[in-house]
């Protein structure tokens, strides 16, 4: 295997591209009591069109959610209860771009590798199953459109973009998920789920080349073919809507600010950019930020408000929210802050403290093993290596965050959402 | 491997702290133990929120945040929490560990020093809190007690407990009362924080990679003006060993889609002191508390009633809740199987595959505790507050040994208490 270190952050990792194409990370964790094996492949919510020999197929919302229900479904019976009877908490969950699939366990971590290989390689669907699980995916997709969290957000991806597919719900709707059968999941999973679409990132107190050896015996012994995937026409940096409004059972309106940005490049670009978003993200409403205080003081936000960065293949956005009783005043004053720092530049200072913090935030979230293996198989996807932040870090420039400021934090690419209370109260 | 030392730093001032270096973060944690009581949960909630906004050496969130970011992205939180009938006021922080560091500086004395100085040396005005703070925190923790109403699923379980402990110190809300909070000024808030300051029970918890005597020594110096009080003591729990004669059934319209169904049981006098204790988490398990358990294989995945049903316990008061989300006209079937299901333990109707499932389920989700930082600190709060000095290996020990026939003892002497369901507007 090829040992990768990243001595800055005290991390090693260890590569391996298998036979059949699948890309092995592991991250050795000798005093760790846990081991944790992250399973993932390159496909989510928003690969619903995608051609497979020679042949495209349009696939409804929320598929790639459903088969990640499904999976757990084996002949045998059923491989959540597997795992968990040998103590271990699995789980998975479905994004945008990926769906992954993982467990955590402190006992039999071997045998554990196992069944997350073979149920998540193994596809075993019935009708009745499909049947039940729209039963089950719908509670579900009726408990977010509770959550005023989740709609501010789904809403903001609807005002951004007008034909991106990261608009739609990664969960589909009650409607688009009727339409889902046997064969839907069975075309998705050949499409996706090959190994030379897939990564296996495990940490914890493991042997490297153990894990390489499971993998070899239980998946396919060559690789697939690999859809190729279509996003439509490339987005244009104006919103698709300026501002999205829905009352519901809510004590303050809840919001969420998104910044449309310019799509990045695989490789060290995407690595790079979301870098520099971040930073330049601090800069203008972070923590620290002048005007992060102005609002906090003003009483315009509140603790609740959280920002971040985000990019798939074809889209990249800023976006910010939480409560606040004028949302439309944040909107003003972050467009102010951000024609401020494109004329005067961002403060030398506060740019050198901004770095000190977000690279310690970054080190200190590598004891995660969530966030290790995730960041991994979301960087590999990307094209690059996760952990190769600590290396770029120190180069990034104040120049490069004023530009992306300066282009992205316009008028025309931003949207606002605002869930309201019902009844018009406050 | 870790190791931990607990020292008392001043009378009625306990340090407890993990040697470890496989962390990349310091975690560091002080805590206020106050009874929880109706006439000043609010205000308690609220002092480390203003502690927060400034001191006298960096009086706003700015410079506050400036001082964080040169300790590499420090995070203060300050925290609210309930364990029993004790409510748990102060902050919890992590920093990067000394390790990692750009040039290899030390960072635990400047941290302490910073966190000494956030519960110790308040920004003021006129002697008191300044009222600028306390009339915006005051706002915050008026929209937090409001925006409780917002997760639909912890909102059950809060009114359910309301309701069902509404004669005990249990019912109050962590948070305190918004009439409370209104008439909260910066002057009684004040006097609060100098009560609690020389009357609460205080824990501080450091783990990490530096040495004990080092910890100790950047913590006493952090905490060295704290009042010097002989009488600070860890509040009590009252326990109500038994169910009414009756379930109370609390019903509450909202616009909303999907219904909760929440359940309140008494244990009949089993807490986290008694020798059945860890019978008890056995049994909320192989019921409720994990994806294995009876609840969500048949509740959930057999007969698709709800989309989520769990269970959990509060160890102190002897409590066990269970909250489902449920269709509105399932109410009573999703009532009478999780009931059902109940009744299948108490029977000792129990797979050796439930049993053996629950038990590495509980022994896992322990032992990876010792992974990570903050769970840990969660775990000795919750020991802090019981009064108790059991690890987290003694249980995992005590869980091996649990016997199906333990398990549907204890299960018999769960009694239903109070039944709550959020319904939809229209129904």
């Amino acid at each position: 295997m090829e040992k990768l270190e990243f001595t800055r952050v005290g991390e090693q990792m260890y590569h391996e591209k298998l036979e059949n194409g699948l890309n092995v990370f592991v991250f050795p964790k000798p005093d760790y009591q846990k081991g944790y094996a992250f399973f993932a492949t390159n496909y989510g919510g928003m690969d619903m069109r995608f051609c497979l020999d020679g042949e495209w197929h349009d696939t409804p919302a929320g598929v790639a959610h459903f088969l990640e229900h499904k999976m757990f479904d084996t002949k045998e019976g059923n491989a959540l209860q597997e795992l968990a009877a040998n103590g271990a908490s699995p789980n998975a969950f479905t994004s945008n771009a990926i769906t992954g699939y993982f467990f955590e366990s402190t006992e039999k971590f071997e045998d554990n590798l196992k069944i997350l290989l073979s149920f998540v390689s193994i596809p075993y669907f019935t009708p009745e199953s499909v049947d039940k699980e729209q039963g089950i995916i719908g509670q579900e997709i009726r408990m977010y459109e509770d959550d005023p969290e989740w709609e501010s957000y789904i809403n903001l991806m609807e005002a951004l973009y007008k034909n991106h597919p990261v608009r739609e719900n990664v969960a589909g709707s009650v409607e688009s998920i009727s339409h889902i059968t046997t064969d839907t999941l069975y075309a998705c999973h050949k499409a996706f789920y090959d190994p030379a679409n897939m990564v296996l990132c495990v940490a914890g107190n493991v042997e490297p080349e153990r894990v390489c050896e499971l993998a070899r015996e239980i998946l396919p012994k060559t690789p697939g073919p690999i859809a190729l995937k279509d996003y439509g026409e490339e987005e244009k940096p104006r919103v698709f809507q300026r501002q999205v409004e829905k009352e519901m059972a809510v004590s303050t309106p809840i919001f969420q600010l998104g910044y449309k940005g310019d799509p990045a490049k695989n490789g060290e670009e995407r690595l790079r950019q979301r870098l520099v978003a971040e930073l330049a993200l601090e800069a203008l409403l972070g923590n620290s930020s002048p005007l992060y205080a102005k609002l906090y003081r003003e009483g315009l936000i509140n603790q609740n408000f959280s920002y971040g960065y985000d990019s798939y293949p074809g889209c990249s956005f800023l976006c910010a929210g939480g409560e606040s009783k004028d949302p439309e005043a944040v909107r003003m004053a972050v467009a102010e802050e951000g024609a401020r720092i494109g004329r005067e530049g961002i403060d030398g200072k506060l740019w050198e403290r901004l770095k000190k913090g977000v690279y310690g935030n970054k080190v200190r979230s590598l004891n995660s093993f969530e966030n290790l293996c995730v960041g991994q198989a979301q960087a590999f996807f990307a094209g690059t290596d996760f952990l190769r932040f600590a290396d770029l870090f120190s180069a990034l420039t104040k120049q490069e965050a004023e530009e992306l400021i300066a282009r992205w934090v316009t008028e025309e690419r931003t949207a606002l959402s605002i869930i309201r209370p019902k009844g018009g109260a406050d | 491997m870790a190791q931990m030392t607990r020292r008392e730093l001043f009378p009625g001032v306990w340090l407890r702290a993990i040697h470890t270096e496989k962390f990349k973060s310091a975690y560091l944690s002080i805590t206020l133990m106050a009874p929880l009581e109706r006439a000043t949960a609010a205000e308690n909630a609220l002092v480390p929120y203003v502690l927060r906004r400034g001191t006298a050496v960096h009086p706003d969130m700015e410079r506050l945040s400036a001082a964080l970011d040169e300790l590499y992205g420090g995070a203060v939180e300050p925290v609210v929490r309930k364990k029993g009938e004790t409510q748990c006021v102060g902050f919890v922080a992590s920093f990067l560990d000394d390790a990692y560091t750009l040039g290899g500086e030390p960072i635990l004395e400047s941290a302490a020093a910073l966190l000494g100085e956030l519960l110790l040396n308040p920004y003021t005005q006129d002697g008191v809190f300044c009222p600028d703070y306390t009339a915006g925190e005051k706002a915050n923790l008026l929209d937090r007690i409001r925006g409780q109403v917002n997760d639909k699923r912890t909102y059950a379980t809060l009114q359910l407990t309301r309701r069902m402990c509404r004669e005990e110190a249990f019912g109050v809300d962590k948070l305190g009362e918004e009439a409370s909070v209104e008439a909260i000024t910066p002057a009684s808030l004040w006097q609060r924080y100098q009560n609690l300051l020389s009357s609460a029970a205080i824990e501080v918890y450091y783990c990490g990679s530096a040495a004990p005597e080092r910890v100790e020594a950047a913590l006493r110096s952090a905490l060295a003006s704290l009042p010097v009080s002989e009488n600070r003591l860890t509040p009590e729990c009252q326990v109500r060993l038994h169910a009414e004669e009756q379930p109370r059934v609390e019903e509450e319209a909202m616009d909303v889609t999907q219904g909760k169904l929440a359940l309140g049981f008494r244990t009949g006098g089993v807490t986290c002191w008694e020798e059945d204790y860890p019978a008890l988490v056995m049994c909320n398990a192989i019921f409720g508390g994990t994806t294995l358990s009876k609840l969500f294989l048949n509740v959930r995945e057999k007969r698709s009633l709800c989309y989520y049903a769990s269970s959990m316990l509060e160890k102190m008061k002897g409590l066990m809740l269970v909250s489902s989300g449920i269709e509105f006209d399932k109410y009573e079937t999703a009532r009478d199987e999780i009931l059902a299901q109940l009744e299948a333990v108490r029977r000792g109707e129990i797979e050796d595959w439930e049993l053996e499932g629950a038990r590495r389920t509980l022994i896992g989700g322990h032992r990876s505790t010792l992974d990570d930082q903050g769970r840990q600190e969660e775990f000795w709060l919750g020991q802090a507050a019981a009064g108790l000095d059991t690890t987290i290996e003694e249980l995992c020990a005590q869980f091996e040994t649990i016997t199906r026939e333990q398990v549907a003892a204890v299960a018999q002497k769960l009694e239903l208490d109070t039944i709550y369901f959020l319904k939809g507007k229209e129904a």
